[in-house]
C-alpha cells in the first residue's frame, strides 16, 4: 500500500512536472495574413505543426481590400497582436528600414536554410532588402503571379470556333500576343452563348488599393514600361512614360473599354473571379491563387475552364507577380517559437504538402519535381508564369508610390481623363516628388 | 445659522469632510467639479489639435518613427494650397455638399408636410420613411454597389423601364458624369427622413390657433404657407442643415463603400483624401496641415452659420 502511494506520488510528480514543462514552452502563436482560400490551407497545414511543437496558432485574416491598411497600421504600432506576418512583397522594404521584421540571416544560416532551395524570382521579390543584395527578412511562402484563365469549353465550341476563324482568319486558341488576347476578348464581348449575352474578360480596375496597378502592369511590362534606368533606378524620365509604356496603357485602356462586362469599373480579385465562376466572361486576369478554386468549381471548373500565362507584347514578356514572404514581427513576444514555426515550414515535406492542399509553393524541391507539372492542370501554367514576373516598387514609400499609379491609371483608364502621355508623365511627377522628399533624389 | 448650498452640502457629509469642504471657497468647489471635465478636454481634445499644427509644420511621418523629423515651414501649407488635385476634392465635397442639401431639404420639407397631415396609417408611413437612416453607411454604401450594377441593378431597371434605355447601357458609378449624382442619390435616400423628422418637429410647434386666426383674416393656404408656416419652421430647418451640412462634409464610409473615390477621384471627397495622405501614404505631416485647413473651414463656414441661425431664432 505504502508502495503504490509513493509510486502514485512520483507519477503525479513527473505528470505535473512535464505538464510545467510544455506550459512553459508552448506558446500561442498569432499569424497574420490576407483572407483568402490560401489561408484556408494554412490552416489546415499548421496543424501538423501544432502537433509536432506543442505551440497553438492562432491567425489574424484580413480581406485584401483592407490588408495593406489593416496590417501597416499594426506593424506602425509596433503592435503586438502578430508573431509571425505574411506581409506583401512590396512592404519589404518598409519593414526592413523600420525595423518591423527580424532579419534572418543568421537564423537561416545556423539551421541550413538556404535561399538557393527557393525559386529565384520568390526570393528577390519576397525575402531580399535592398534588392539584389543577400538580406533577407521573410521566407518565401506563397509563389504568386498575374495569369489569365479561359473558358475552354467555349473554345473548343466547333460553332464559336467557326466563327473566330471566320472573323480573324485564324483558329481560337490560346492568345500567343496581347494583341491577340484583345481580339479574342472583342470577339466574345456581346456574344450570345447558350442563350446570355457574355462578354470579353474580366481585367482588374479597382481604385481604392493596388488593383488597377496589378493589372495594368500585365499589359505596360510587356509593351516597354520600366520603372527606371538600369544605371539609376530613380531616374524614371523616359522608362516610366516611354513610347512603348504609352502604348501598354492604351492598350490596357482599349481593353477596358472594349471588352469587359458593363460596371466593371471598380473590380479586382473577388469580382473577377465571380464574373468568371458565373459564366459572364471567355477570360478573366487574376492572381494564380484561384486556379485551384476554378478548377474544382462546379460550373466552370475540370475540363470547362483553361490556364495561360499572361502573353508577350511588342517589348517582352512578363506577368505581375504576387505571393508573400513569411517573416517575424520584431515586436513579438514569441520570436523563438516563431522561428520554430519559419523552420517548420522551410522543409520540402511541409512545401510538398503545402502544394497539395492549395498553397503555391516556392520551393524548388516542390516545383522542380518529376511530375510537378502534371500534378495539377494549372502547374505548367505557374511554373511558366513563376519564370516571367516582375514586381512593384518595394521601397519604404511604395505605398505612396502605389496610390499616386493607382490615381493616375485609373483616371486615364476607367475615368478616361486625358491621354495615356499625360497619365505617365504625370506620374513620372508624383514619383519624383514621393523620392525627393525620400530624399532618394 | 446660514443655509447656503455650501452649508447643505457641508452637513450631508460625514464630519472630516464636512470640515474639508467648509474650508473651500464657491470658486474652490466650482474648479474641483469641473477640473475632470476640463482635463478630459484638454488630454482628448486640445492637445491632439496643438499637436496636429505643430506637425503640420513638419515632415513628420508615423511610419517612419527612425527618420529625422524637421521643421519645414509653411511648405505643407503651401503644397496642398497649391495643389490642384486639393482643389478638385474641394470641388467633389461642394458638389456633393449642396445637392445632397438641396435634395434632402427639398425631399424632407415635403414629406413632413404630406405627414403632418395625419392621414390614415401616417404613422406607419413614418416608420417605414425613417428607416433608411437607421442602416449603417457602409451597409447603404456595399448594398447599393448592387443596386447600381448594370446587369442585374434594380436602380438601372428602374430607369430603363422609365427611359427606355437599355440598363446595361450606363453605369452609375463607374462613369465619370454619374458617379458624383449616384453618392448624392444614396446619401438623400439615406438622410432625408432625418430632415423630415426634424421639419415635423418644426411643423407639429406651431400653434393651431395661428392658422385659425389667419383663417379669421381670409388669409389663403398659400399665404399661410409663406407667412406662418415657412417663418416657423426655418430654425428647425437651418438646423437640420447644419446637422446635414457637417456631417457630409465629413463623409467618408457611405462613399467609400460605394465608389472608393472613384472613377479616377471624380468621387474623392475631401475626407476620402484626407484619409489616403495620412493613412496609406503616411505622410502625416502634410496630412495635419490638411487637417487643419478643413478644421479652419468648416469651424469658420459653421460659425458663420449659427450666427445666421441665432438671427432667424430671434426675429
Amino acid at each position: 500500500m505504502k508502495t503504490n502511494a509513493r509510486l502514485l506520488a512520483a507519477t503525479a510528480l513527473v505528470g505535473l512536472s512535464t505538464l510545467a514543462t510544455t506550459g512553459a514552452n508552448a506558446a500561442n502563436l498569432t499569424l497574420c495574413w490576407a483572407a483568402w482560400d490560401p489561408a484556408n490551407a494554412l490552416i489546415e497545414l499548421s496543424r501538423d505543426f501544432e502537433a509536432q511543437s506543442g505551440h497553438s496558432m492562432s491567425f489574424e485574416f484580413v480581406p485584401w481590400p483592407n490588408f495593406a491598411d489593416r496590417m501597416l497600421n499594426e506593424l506602425n504600432s509596433r503592435g503586438q497582436l502578430c508573431d509571425l506576418m505574411i506581409g506583401d512583397s512590396q512592404w519589404i522594404g518598409l519593414a526592413a528600414e523600420s525595423g518591423h521584421y527580424i532579419q534572418l540571416n543568421d537564423f537561416f544560416d545556423a539551421e541550413g536554410i538556404s535561399m538557393d532551395a527557393f525559386i529565384p524570382a520568390t526570393v528577390e521579390g519576397y525575402s531580399e532588402w535592398p534588392k539584389g543584395t543577400p538580406n533577407y527578412w521573410a521566407l518565401p511562402a506563397f509563389a504568386d503571379v498575374v495569369g489569365w484563365t479561359y473558358r475552354r469549353d467555349w473554345f473548343e465550341n466547333p460553332e464559336i470556333q467557326a466563327a473566330f476563324r471566320e472573323a480573324y482568319g485564324r483558329d481560337l486558341d490560346v492568345p500567343a500576343t496581347q494583341a491577340e488576347l484583345k481580339d479574342i476578348a472583342e470577339f466574345f464581348q456581346g456574344r450570345e452563348i447558350d442563350g446570355r449575352t457574355v462578354y470579353g474578360a474580366a481585367i482588374y480596375t479597382e481604385r481604392g488599393s493596388e488593383g488597377i496597378t496589378m493589372g495594368v502592369t500585365n499589359a505596360l511590362y510587356n509593351f516597354g514600361f520600366r520603372y527606371g534606368s538600369p544605371d539609376n533606378p530613380y531616374d524614371l524620365e523616359g522608362y516610366v512614360n516611354s513610347p512603348g509604356a504609352v502604348e501598354g496603357l492604351e492598350f490596357y485602356k482599349a481593353l477596358y473599354d472594349c471588352c469587359t462586362p458593363p460596371g466593371s469599373s471598380d473590380w479586382y480579385m473577388s469580382e473577377t473571379i465571380d464574373a468568371f465562376r458565373s459564366g459572364q466572361v471567355a477570360l478573366q486576369m487574376n492572381f494564380a491563387f484561384i486556379w485551384p478554386g476554378v478548377d474544382q468549381d462546379p460550373n466552370v471548373g475540370g475540363d470547362r475552364s483553361g490556364y495561360f500565362a499572361n502573353p508577350p507584347g511588342p517589348d517582352g514578356h512578363f506577368a505581375q507577380l504576387g505571393g508573400q514572404g513569411i517573416s517575424v514581427v520584431s515586436y513579438s513576444q514569441n520570436q523563438d517559437a516563431a522561428l520554430e514555426y519559419i523552420k517548420w515550414f522551410a522543409q520540402s515535406e511541409v512545401q510538398q504538402r503545402w502544394w497539395e492542399l492549395g498553397g503555391f509553393s516556392a520551393m524548388n524541391d516542390v516545383v522542380l519535381a518529376p511530375g510537378f507539372a502534371d500534378s495539377q492542370p494549372y502547374a505548367q501554367t505557374f511554373l511558366d508564369s513563376m519564370e516571367i514576373v516582375l514586381d512593384f516598387w518595394a521601397e519604404p514609400t511604395y505605398a505612396e508610390l502605389l496610390l499616386a499609379m493607382q490615381n493616375r491609371i485609373h483616371r486615364y483608364v476607367v475615368a478616361g481623363e486625358g491621354t495615356a502621355q499625360e497619365a505617365l508623365d504625370a506620374l513620372v511627377r508624383d514619383w519624383t516628388e514621393i523620392f525627393e522628399d525620400d530624399g532618394k533624389l | 445659522m446660514s443655509d447656503t448650498a455650501l452649508d447643505r452640502v457641508a452637513r450631508a457629509t460625514p464630519p472630516r469632510v464636512a470640515r474639508r469642504i467648509r474650508g473651500f471657497s464657491d470658486r474652490a468647489i466650482a474648479w474641483i467639479f469641473v477640473a475632470p471635465t476640463i482635463v478630459l478636454l484638454l488630454a482628448i481634445n486640445i492637445f491632439p489639435l496643438i499637436w496636429t499644427i505643430y506637425l503640420s509644420f513638419t515632415n513628420y511621418r508615423a511610419n517612419r518613427p527612425n527618420a529625422v523629423v524637421e521643421w519645414v515651414g509653411f511648405r505643407n501649407y503651401q503644397r496642398i494650397l497649391g495643389d490642384p488635385e486639393i482643389w478638385q476634392t474641394m470641388q467633389a465635397t461642394a458638389h456633393f455638399l449642396f445637392w445632397t442639401l438641396f435634395f434632402q431639404v427639398l425631399f424632407g420639407f415635403a414629406l413632413a408636410w404630406l405627414i403632418n397631415a395625419k392621414f390614415r396609417g401616417s404613422n406607419l408611413w413614418t416608420t417605414i420613411i425613417v428607416l433608411p437612416m437607421m442602416l449603417s453607411p457602409a451597409v447603404v454604401g456595399n448594398f447599393w454597389t448592387f443596386l447600381y450594377q448594370p446587369q442585374i441593378g434594380i436602380f438601372n431597371y428602374a430607369v430603363a423601364f422609365v427611359t427606355g434605355a437599355d440598363p446595361s447601357s450606363f453605369s452609375m458609378i463607374g462613369d465619370v458624369r454619374l458617379a458624383p449624382w449616384s453618392i448624392v442619390i444614396v446619401d438623400t435616400w439615406m438622410w432625408t427622413p432625418f430632415v423630415m423628422l426634424i421639419c415635423l418637429a418644426g411643423l407639429r410647434s406651431i400653434p393651431e390657433s395661428i392658422y385659425e386666426a389667419a383663417e379669421c383674416d381670409r388669409a389663403s393656404k398659400w399665404r399661410q404657407f409663406w407667412t406662418i408656416t415657412v417663418p416657423m419652421v426655418l430654425p428647425f430647418l437651418m438646423l437640420a442643415v447644419l446637422f446635414r451640412g457637417i456631417e457630409n462634409f465629413k463623409m467618408f464610409d457611405l462613399v467609400v463603400q460605394l465608389t472608393g473615390g472613384g472613377p479616377g477621384s471624380t468621387t474623392e471627397l475631401t475626407s476620402i483624401n484626407l484619409k489616403r495622405e495620412a493613412f496609406e501614404k503616411w505622410r502625416t505631416g502634410y496630412a495635419s496641415a490638411y487637417a487643419v485647413i478643413l478644421f479652419v473651414t468648416v469651424f469658420g463656414l459653421a460659425s458663420i452659420y449659427v450666427k445666421a441661425l441665432n438671427t432667424v431664432k430671434n426675429r
